[in-house]
């Protein structure tokens, strides 16, 4: 771990840091000083992410009643802010007839499962794992 | 923006870009790593395509 990096957690907090990489994609990575690798998440994770909505996807409502539903909507959200916005904004429907739907839909859903290792990876690498 | 073939290189891009910087420091191990991620997804899709193409469903 770079000293830098170091110095950066112990003045904030891992979980801030946790929530920060959460929140926005790559944040974290930039927070611990590593720049490349988080601008290229943040670009690579809102693209597929955007690209899932601008394809017909739909962002999947939290239905205990179906697991699968669930943990699809789980991962919708662990994108963090994208998430949010597209819910804000209404995006995100989904369009079932769309010949691209399915397709949309593993966008969105691996853009928040990337996400959640992006943030696994940021915790590794601040207690110094990595 | 209706072919999947074009949709999975998309998403096998996306993936391996991720994974590649995740997973690795130098530029040039990544560069390595997200080329063997991609073609991976690439001869995958292909194998399984053609593995898939017989069945009436």
């Amino acid at each position: 771990m770079r000293a830098d990096a170091v110095e950066r957690v112990e003045n904030g907090s891992v979980v801030l840091l946790l929530l920060a990489a959460w929140l926005v994609p790559g944040s974290g990575h930039l927070w611990l000083g590593r720049r490349t690798k988080g601008w290229t998440i943040l670009v690579a994770l809102t693209a597929m992410f955007a690209l899932g909505l601008f394809l017909q996807g739909r962002l999947f409502p939290f239905e205990s009643s179906q697991p699968l539903v669930f943990l699809a909507a789980a991962a919708n959200l662990a994108v963090g802010i994208p998430y949010l916005a597209a819910w804000v904004f209404g995006w995100g429907q989904g369009q079932v007839a769309s010949v691209t739907y399915e397709y949309a839909n593993a966008f969105l859903i691996v853009a928040g499962l990337l996400n959640m290792l992006v943030a696994l990876d940021v915790y590794d690498t601040a207690v110094g794992r990595k | 923006m209706t072919s999947h073939f074009l949709l999975m290189l998309l998403f096998a891009f996306f993936v391996a870009l991720v994974f590649a910087v995740l997973m690795k420091d130098q530029p040039r191990d990544q560069v390595r790593f997200g080329a063997i991620v991609f073609g991976g997804f690439l001869l995958s899709a292909l194998v399984l395509g053609w593995l898939m193409y017989p069945f009436p469903f």
